[in-house]
């Protein structure tokens, strides 16, 4: 039997994640906009742009860690090549923006920049109705989903697992990272796309489009974070944790780990996708080196340091993270990198389940504490 | 639907017989795609099945059939092929020659391993395996007949009758108090009986049990015994077992492996007093 969407929701959820939902909506939705668009640069409470943009920025990278929880902290499989697939979202969304540029490119040409530098005279092939916004969304699915799909068919009917499927993943992105640095391949090589003008005609670094967009930001999260609580919720979601566990038993009681590792993989990569679409226009470049290994690896840092198969931890993991990132990279930019790999030691060795698994710790510890105190009073009466 | 059998029709005079070739239904009855065809009353058929891993012969020619309704139980010393016979039914290990057939019709050479699990083959490993970090309840949810792709999976909702199936199941195998505890938590006795619990679930023709007694208290391995003895005549039941005790409570047909073949088969009894038995086994 079928029961719709939110009706499940609605009983499965608790009233505190109710509360803390409504909570981000009206700061993300509300707050930040209204402090952002009507209040003065002056004002003590205003959001400046470059506030707005990172937020706006981590929101993506929270929606991309919910898409690495569900397949490593669900499924079990550790991906380190998700940058690629949110690289792709970013370039094919990039296409667009490249052709709103329109005759404004510093050549004054139909083509993009880059394409007037390496004396081309006619858009490649796959550029075809890149001016179309409704094209542009359909690719930013269709073709990380069509890799992902591809690449997860061979790699799980292989049986690939566990370490040799993360490297697998991580020389993908890397080839891939290689692919887009040359000129021929038609992404615009090392520089990537950038100098975007507009969405749909409309100016890209407004007030009202920049807070547009991080609105989206946070919808999408909110979003993602929905189905995949409805996802791992479902029956579906327990022969996942099932694989992760024991996928001889899995096999041997009749699911094919094969078509549920692809749903789950694909989806993923979608979703890291579509955070990638909405990344590019608020940072207002895509290039290669969002691909490189490091950026993937570090999205498997942000899922392990919030908590990983709880969907929640990857998205406050990502915030600590780059929020660190943030300050060390302004105040001791030469220190980041060592603090990156401290947090990353501290948190295998320490925190096994995250911030969020201390924090269920800390107060399964804390409910004990009160019960024993309790009881001692007892047998002190 | 049902299909009449014809009674008058000749009937193939046994497995070996050409016209008994797989993919093609005999003359006598017709074949429903994906059903198991009991008609000879043989579930499980092995013929010259060999295994080598790295030249060493895991399994050497091996011949076995086992009647629907059976009971058997495979023993031999270690090595002598019993856990790869399992592998071999249930797809895991592909054989290097010979053929495999489950019922009259199905080729479990050609079968992966979730087919296997859906034409009615259960297994039971050597070392229990459960889901650890799932309640004993979902375990068992997990495991039951059921639609198990991926579409059917997202939206599948429990109805009364299941939870009724459950319930059953867990009052059979004496885990109603457990089923809400994690079943990594259970005593390895009670993961034993999870994983009977599992297999039953899933309503499968033929068990494949791989020592479902290691790490049993004897208060638990009568009641598995008894459990065991109840469920053959519904279900065919292959048992592989080191436990005389156990194998001599079960009462059924006994074969014993060495070397990757058979080397004797009949009653306890007879085998027990066969002269190569003794020496390789028995005696040692």
């Amino acid at each position: 039997m079928r029961t719709p969407f939110l009706v499940s929701l609605v009983g499965k959820l608790g009233p505190s994640a109710w509360l803390a939902l409504s909570g981000f909506m009206l700061l993300t939705l509300i707050l930040i906009p209204a402090s952002h668009l009507l209040l003065d640069d002056g004002h003590p409470l205003h959001i400046s742009s470059y506030a707005i943009t990172l937020m706006g920025k981590i929101l993506c990278y929270a929606i991309v860690a919910v898409a690495m929880d569900l397949i490593w902290g669900y499924a079990g499989i550790l991906s380190l090549g998700h940058g690629l697939f949110f690289a792709l979202g970013g370039y094919a969304f990039g296409m667009y923006l490249m052709r709103q540029i329109g005759r404004d490119g510093s050549y004054q040409s139909d083509l993009p920049d880059f394409m007037v530098f390496l004396d081309w005279k006619e858009m490649p092939w796959f550029w075809w109705n890149s001016d179309s916004f409704g094209w542009a969304m359909f690719l930013v699915i269709l073709v990380p989903g069509v890799l992902a799909w591809i690449f997860g068919y061979f790699a799980f009917r292989s049986r690939i697992k566990g370490v040799y499927f993360s490297i697998i993943t991580q020389a993908l992105t890397y080839a891939a990272m290689l692919l887009f640095f040359r000129n021929e391949t038609g992404f615009g090589g090392n520089n990537g796309f950038t100098d975007f003008k507009r969405i749909l005609g409309y100016d890209i670094t407004s007030p009202g489009m920049r807070t547009i967009l991080f609105c989206l930001s946070a919808l999408l999260l909110v979003k993602v974070l929905l189905l995949s609580y409805v996802l791992v919720k479902s029956k579906f979601g327990r022969v996942l944790t099932a694989i992760r566990d024991a996928e001889s038993r899995v096999m041997f009681i009749g699911y094919q780990p094969l078509h549920y590792k692809l749903f789950i993989w694909t989806l993923s990569a979608i979703i890291c996708a579509l955070a990638g679409a909405l990344y590019v226009p608020q940072v207002g470049i895509i290039n290669p080196s969002e691909m490189s290994p490091a950026n993937s690896i570090e999205i498997a840092i942000w899922v392990a340091v919030g908590g990983r198969g709880t969907l929640i931890g990857p998205v406050i993991g990502t915030f600590i993270v780059n929020l660190a990132k943030s300050f060390f990279t302004v105040s001791f930019p030469e220190y980041w990198l060592f603090f990156l790999g401290f947090i990353f030691i501290g948190v295998t060795l320490f925190l096994p389940d995250g911030v969020v698994g201390l924090f269920r710790k800390l107060r399964s510890r804390f409910k004990k504490s009160a019960t024993d105190v309790s009881v001692s009073h007892k047998e002190a009466a | 639907m049902s299909y009449v059998l014809d009674s008058n029709q000749p009937k193939p005079d046994g497995l070996n017989n050409p016209e008994n070739a797989p993919g093609e239904a005999g003359t006598s009855h017709i074949l429903v795609p994906g059903e198991v065809d009991l008609t000879h009353n043989v579930i499980l058929y092995l013929d010259d099945i060999t295994v080598s891993f790295d030249g060493f012969r895991a399994i050497n020619k091996l011949n076995l059939a086992i009647d629907v309704g059976e009971l058997r139980c495979i023993i031999g010393p270690n090595g002598a092929g019993k856990t790869t016979m399992m592998d071999v039914i249930t797809g895991k290990t592909r054989p290097d020659s010979g053929r495999a057939f489950f019922g009259q019709t199905l080729d479990l050479t050609r079968m992966s391993e979730p087919e296997i699990a859906h034409a009615g083959i259960g297994r039971k490993f050597q070392k229990p395996t459960i889901f650890e970090h799932h309640t004993v309840f979902e375990n068992l949810e997990l495991a039951m007949k059921a639609d198990k792709r991926v579409w059917r999976s997202l939206f599948a909702a429990l109805d009364d009758s299941q939870r009724d199936r459950i319930s059953e199941t867990l009052k059979l195998i004496r885990l109603t108090a457990h089923a809400d505890h994690q079943a990594g938590l259970l005593s390895h006795g009670q993961k034993q009986w999870l994983e009977i619990g599992m297999l039953l679930i899933q309503e499968p023709r033929l068990l494949l049990l791989d020592e479902p007694v290691a790490g049993m208290t004897d208060d638990e391995t009568e009641r598995t015994a008894e459990l065991f003895v109840s469920l053959a005549g519904k279900h065919s039941l292959v048992v592989v077992e080191h436990d005389m005790a156990f194998v001599e409570a079960l009462g059924g047909k006994v074969t014993v492996l060495h070397e990757g073949s058979v080397l004797a088969e009949g009653d306890l009894a007879t085998v027990q007093n066969d002269q190569r038995v003794i020496e390789v086994y028995l005696g040692r």
